[in-house]
């Protein structure tokens, strides 16, 4: 499918989320970009502390202030930015255009509330329509995201539901007001894996049906492989790798993105030892200067420890790496990057 | 062929559900419901199931840091379910264990010397300070972590390093058996690999055995040799890895296999998506645990429990289908 074809339904310009904290300044999100088309997925992939969560609270306009502060840059969503529209204005967006599933359904879910009542407070909200009405949707609702038995499942509570089911609750309330858009942050973590296979399927079959986009935030490279029609790789409050899911895959341009692919052993594939990625992700009140890689990277030499690299354009991918040509020549001669790191005699 | 080192013998561990003013016991959660296995030395044997399977509470019971309600544990030729306090001490110098937060498992107020110090005070294994020190450092040193961390607190590091003294913790007494319970599921991505590789290296060097309990098939298919599949209580399946991943005979084996996202968009997986949640355990479903949500479930599958048994070298199973 092409969607670059088509205008983007969300841009994310040069974001920056910052938080001032008594410690300091934490750079979350540090000029982020990338596009949302409608009806595609796009995939953020990274590790705890990349950014991922802020940026998706950030085009939710829920990023906690004080300490959070959206510093800079622009978040066009349907010819608005969403960071300069007042809140009132926000409200309309919130639930109904845009909506969002977190990674732990029970501390969402309001427990002295059915799910009934939580689902009906939406549509009642942004459809303005009668109880009786916004109950009949929610019941539909909930036949719509696979609940068995939903006239009586509608009146029950948040704990008298399965991890699996309650997540699927949280489905039928982010889609019960038709959005274009949904973020789910890492909605199938919490989840056993079988169960995790049934979320997934849900969401593609739902976004088929309803032709919504979807931002999938994960640390998942399965999930991501599974659902993804375009990627962005965060590390360290930046974007440093942005492609389809099939060029990532293939050919992953930036040192990061190979490492962590190399780091998760395959199950159709033997290897003695995994690739490890040195050390781990700096802290966001002290990053390194230039790239911010530079303190796990194999690669990195002098410019690298002094400038940060830009996104730039490279064969069909956007990367953030100087030395992504070295890369290239490394991954012919068919070698490792990551030296081994286990016992150190 | 390699002796076996643990041996559990139709192991069971109930945790008692009470109700009512007198807290009578009303029910069981048979968490461990009637398993066997053996783990031969130097081998690695992955347990692996959803959450709620009973796996981790299979490697406490192991320990005896929870007691069984029925079975044998036979750990090195000796039994040890009937030792008292200070002989199972002496047991437990053998047979350590890693925990999955690395959090919640290091104290806070003491040291890293001290906590990797302790057991080797608890078990007298260093004759002086400057001997315990000694071996600290050495210990810290093979896992990676330097002389200079000896004496800072856990809050000082990152959690690949925090698991790293958890480990370091359970190598001081020089085990021979070591239960990782699920050692990387709490750690990101690219340092689950670092502590995989460390446990990898150290098996070689001190030739340790591992039950390594994960739900992470991907991770146990890396480090296991052996790998037993648990569900409800139950183990349904147990054979080589390669065996188990190439052709897995039970069917919640087979879905759970087919339910693991790969990544590689390429691969579209002909998949098996079970109907259902797994079912409680206070009172799991008659005859075999899984009918109710085997896509191939037949009559004697919610009448009869299937029987654990070899089909062909050393593939184990549970399953009226293979009867059939």
């Amino acid at each position: 499918m092409n969607f670059l074809s088509k205008e983007a339904l969300v841009e994310v310009k040069n974001l920056k989320t910052y938080f001032y904290t008594e410690e300091g300044v934490v750079k979350a999100v540090d000029g982020v970009d990338f596009e949302i088309y409608p009806g595609e997925t796009l995939g953020v992939v990274g590790e705890s502390g990349c950014g991922k969560s802020v940026t998706s609270l950030s085009i939710m306009r829920l990023v906690e202030s004080p300490p959070g502060r959206i510093e800079a840059g622009e978040i066009n969503f349907d010819s608005r930015d969403l960071t300069k529209i007042p809140e009132k204005e926000m409200r309309k967006i919130r639930g109904n255009d845009i909506s969002m599933i977190f990674q732990e359904p029970m501390t969402s879910l309001n427990p002295v509330y059915t799910v009934g009542d939580q689902i009906m407070e939406a549509i009642i909200l942004h459809k303005k329509v009668d109880k009786k009405e916004a109950r009949r949707q929610a019941i539909d609702m909930l036949q719509k995201v696979g609940i068995p038995l939903p006239e009586q499942r509608v009146d029950e509570y948040p704990h008298q539901l399965s991890g699996g089911m309650r997540q699927r609750v949280m489905i039928a309330m982010a889609l019960s007001c038709d959005p274009q858009l949904l973020i789910a942050d890492e909605p199938t973590t919490a989840l056993d894996v079988t169960i995790q296979a049934q979320i997934l399927e849900l969401m593609n079959s739902l976004k088929e049906s309803y032709g919504m986009a979807i931002m999938m935030i994960t640390h998942d490279l399965g999930v991501i492989a599974e659902v993804s029609d375009r990627v962005a790789v965060m590390y360290a409050g930046k974007v440093v790798e942005y492609t389809d899911v099939d060029t990532l895959f293939e050919d992953p341009k930036h040192p990061y993105t190979w490492g962590l692919m190399n780091s998760i052993p395959k199950l159709d594939k033997d290897v003695d030892r995994l690739e490890a990625i040195p050390g781990s992700v700096p802290s966001p009140l002290n990053f390194p200067e230039g790239c911010k890689f530079n303190t796990r990277c194999p690669l990195a030499e002098g410019k690298c420890f002094e400038e940060e690299p830009p996104l730039e354009e490279a064969a069909g991918h956007k990367v953030r790496c100087w030395r992504y040509e070295d890369l290239e020549e490394i991954k012919k001669r068919g070698e490792r990057i990551y030296e081994d790191r286990g016992v150190q005699k | 062929m390699a002796e076996n080192l643990l041996e559990v013998k139709n192991l069971k561990k109930y945790f008692p559900v009470k109700a009512g003013v007198f807290k009578r016991t009303v029910a069981h959660v048979k968490a461990v419901d009637d398993i066997s296995f053996a783990v031969k030395e130097g081998e690695t044997l992955g347990l692996v199931g959803e959450s709620g399977c009973g796996k981790s509470t299979t490697g406490r019971t192991i320990l005896r840091l929870l007691e069984a309600t029925e079975g044998k544990v036979i750990f090195d030729g000796k039994s040890i379910m009937d030792l008292d306090k200070k002989e199972m001490r002496a047991v437990r110098r053998d047979m350590q264990i890693i925990f999955q937060d690395p959090y919640a498992s290091l104290n806070p107020r003491m040291t890293v010397a001290d906590i990797v110090g302790e057991p080797l005070d608890i078990h007298k294994l260093a004759k002086n300070k400057q001997e315990r020190n000694e071996k600290v450092k050495e210990i810290l040193e093979n896992v990676g972590l330097g002389e200079e961390y000896m004496n800072r607190y856990p809050h000082e590091f990152s959690g690949g390093q925090r698991q790293r003294i958890g480990v370091a913790r359970a190598l001081a007494v020089d085990p021979k058996l070591i239960i990782a319970d699920e050692p990387v599921s709490a750690l990101d991505v690219s340092v689950q690999a670092q502590v995989v590789n460390l446990l990898q290296d150290l098996q070689k060097e001190y030739g340790l055995t591992y039950l390594f309990i994960a739900h992470d098939l991907s991770v146990v298919k890396h480090i296991s040799d052996r790998v037993a599949v648990m569900y409800l209580g139950k183990i349904v399946e147990l054979t080589d890895k390669k065996e188990l991943f190439k052709n897995p005979i039970h069917p919640y084996t087979q879905s759970l296999l087919s339910a693991i996202p790969e990544a590689d968009p390429k691969k579209k997986k002909d998949r098996i998506v079970l109907e259902g949640d797994v079912p409680s355990p206070v009172d799991p479903p008659s005859g075999c645990r899984f009918h109710p949500r085997c896509p191939k479930a037949f009559e004697p599958c919610s009448v009869k429990e299937p029987e654990f048994k070899e089909y062909g070298d050393g593939h184990f199973a549970a399953c009226h289908l293979l009867d059939k």
